[in-house]
């Protein structure tokens, strides 16, 4: 056959055979969902039961921060801002003063956080964790910046780790 | 006053002429604005269970039983917008043109034999030929709107409303056939011995399916299928009348489940040995019942294509319907 006589228009049969009980299926499918407790969970009223690890607040424990910068150089959206000062401590047996970093200013802008957790995961010395709380909007864009006594005080809300795998 | 069956209540209150009338437009208007209310609120409800969500839950406090009253509201309120382009006569008075003939489907519908308004000899043939009007509503919306999704929108609607008339008509002349009578009240008495249902299955699987197109309901929204075309027709339309829009599809849908009870379904009359539940509540069950499938079937389907769409009517429904016709002409004259 020539390729012009034949009827391009023609749609090639490729619909499967229905036989209509895909269709019962689906109707039962919908009915079961019905009757099933809705998965909603009514936030303002009723809290939300998230996960252990869920990325809420970034937590600092001060005292395990040895001003590093590994967290601020390594945040993608650069919003750790960290000031120190040295301090010499002189070792009471005489001898070299012991030069130490202390923080002066710890902060995070939250308003810039992308929540990405690679401080958490850089910090060497274990001073930020992950918080699951996750009411602290604000009316002023300036209020999301976090200071130190604040992201100490997220330290409360952190979980304990959870149990090894065995 | 004694119940006389076969008389409207209306009439049995009244005896002027203006009083009767009056209260008997007040009725039906009444009945069109809280009827669909209840079903726009199921269709909440249930399509939300159906995907697992709550729906409406603050409206009213309890269940958000008042969220339509509050969308009513929040149209009321809107800018009434009319597009510099448009027709203006022509798009105000469409949707009074896609309105209208639901409000009058309800003036024949009987809740018992003596809760209706009008017993009209030709109540079926009237139900079929006023549900044809709404096509031109529709397609003076699409038309006015000078925009071309309305135009395809409302062309869609003619194409559909063309294909799905037929098997509707058809569906309702063969119970017309059966029952010896077009009154609603004649073909619900007709089923003292058993639902039309029991005889006719296929032509209420028929008549529901194009009652489905003929309301462009899912699967069969083609005419206003968002995803395509906005909303087709009514893309142009604001405030209060596209809230009308939404009037006439949930008015339609309870007009054309207690069209489909009272021919299939037996309307108002009680199933066997549960005959102390009173009638008007059984019509109102089965209205409920199928604007819960109408409602089911938008939750569980996808919409059809328009080729799908018109494959449907004109080769299944429509030589399925005539042979339904057939058969029970056949058997009119056999038995």
């Amino acid at each position: 056959m020539a390729l012009d006589e034949r009827d391009v228009r023609q749609a090639p049969e490729v619909e499967p055979k229905s036989t209509g009980l895909g269709l019962l299926k689906g109707l039962s499918v919908t009915l079961k969902h019905a009757l099933r407790p809705s998965i909603t969970q009514q936030y303002p009223q009723e809290k939300p039961d998230l996960p252990p690890r869920t990325r809420g607040v970034i937590a600092l424990k001060e005292a395990n921060c040895t001003v590093c910068y590994k967290c601020s150089r390594e945040c993608p959206d650069w919003c750790i801002y960290i000031d120190a000062h040295k301090e010499t401590h002189e070792p009471a047996s005489g001898g070299k003063g012991r030069s130490m970093k202390v923080l002066d200013r710890f902060a995070i802008d939250y308003a810039l956080c992308m929540y990405c957790g690679i401080c958490v995961e850089v910090c060497p010395f274990d001073a930020l964790f992950w918080s699951p709380e996750y009411e602290y909007a604000e009316t002023q864009m300036g209020e999301m910046l976090h200071d130190m006594d604040r992201l100490q005080d997220w330290l409360e809300t952190v979980p304990p780790d959870p149990e090894l795998e065995k | 006053m004694i119940a006389q069956s076969g008389v409207s209540f209306v009439n049995q209150w009244f005896d002027q002429y203006w009083l009767v009338l009056i209260t008997k437009a007040a009725i039906v208007l009444i009945f069109f604005l809280v009827a669909p209310l209840g079903v726009g609120y199921a269709e909440h409800k249930v399509l939300a269970h159906m995907q697992a969500r709550l729906g409406p839950m603050y409206a009213g406090r309890f269940h958000g039983w008042a969220q339509l009253l509050a969308d009513g509201v929040k149209f009321v309120q809107k800018e009434d917008v009319i597009p510099a382009a448009a027709d203006r006569w022509v798009f105000s008075l469409a949707p009074a043109v896609w309105l209208v003939p639901y409000i009058a489907l309800f003036v024949v519908i009987p809740f018992s034999d003596e809760i209706f308004i009008l017993n009209l000899d030709v109540g079926i043939f009237f139900v079929m030929a006023i549900t044809s009007v709404t096509v031109i509503g529709v397609l003076m919306a699409g038309w006015a709107s000078a925009n071309k999704f309305s135009l395809i929108g409302a062309l869609r609607a003619a194409a559909q409303l063309i294909a799905y008339e037929l098997p509707l008509v058809l569906g309702a002349a063969a119970i017309v056939m059966q029952a010896g009578t077009l009154s609603m009240i004649g073909i619900v008495e007709a089923q003292q011995q058993y639902w039309f249902a029991i005889s006719q299955p296929i032509g209420l699987g028929i008549f529901l399916v194009a009652s489905l197109a003929e309301l462009s309901r899912p699967p069969f929204d083609m005419p206003v299928a968002d995803s395509e075309i906005v909303f087709g027709a009514f893309t142009e339309y604001t405030g209060l009348k596209f809230a009308f829009y939404l009037l006439a599809e949930y008015g339609g849908i309870v007009a054309l489940a207690a069209v489909a009870s009272v021919l299939f379904l037996g309307g108002y009359l009680p199933l066997p040995a549960m005959e102390f539940i009173p009638e008007p509540l059984w019509m109102f069950a089965k209205i409920g019942a199928l604007s819960f499938l109408i409602i089911w079937l938008r939750a569980t389907f996808p919409r059809l294509r328009e080729d799908q769409l018109q494959r449907v009517s004109w080769l299944v429904l429509i030589p399925l319907a005539l042979l339904q016709i057939m058969v029970v002409g056949v058997l009119k004259v056999a038995i």
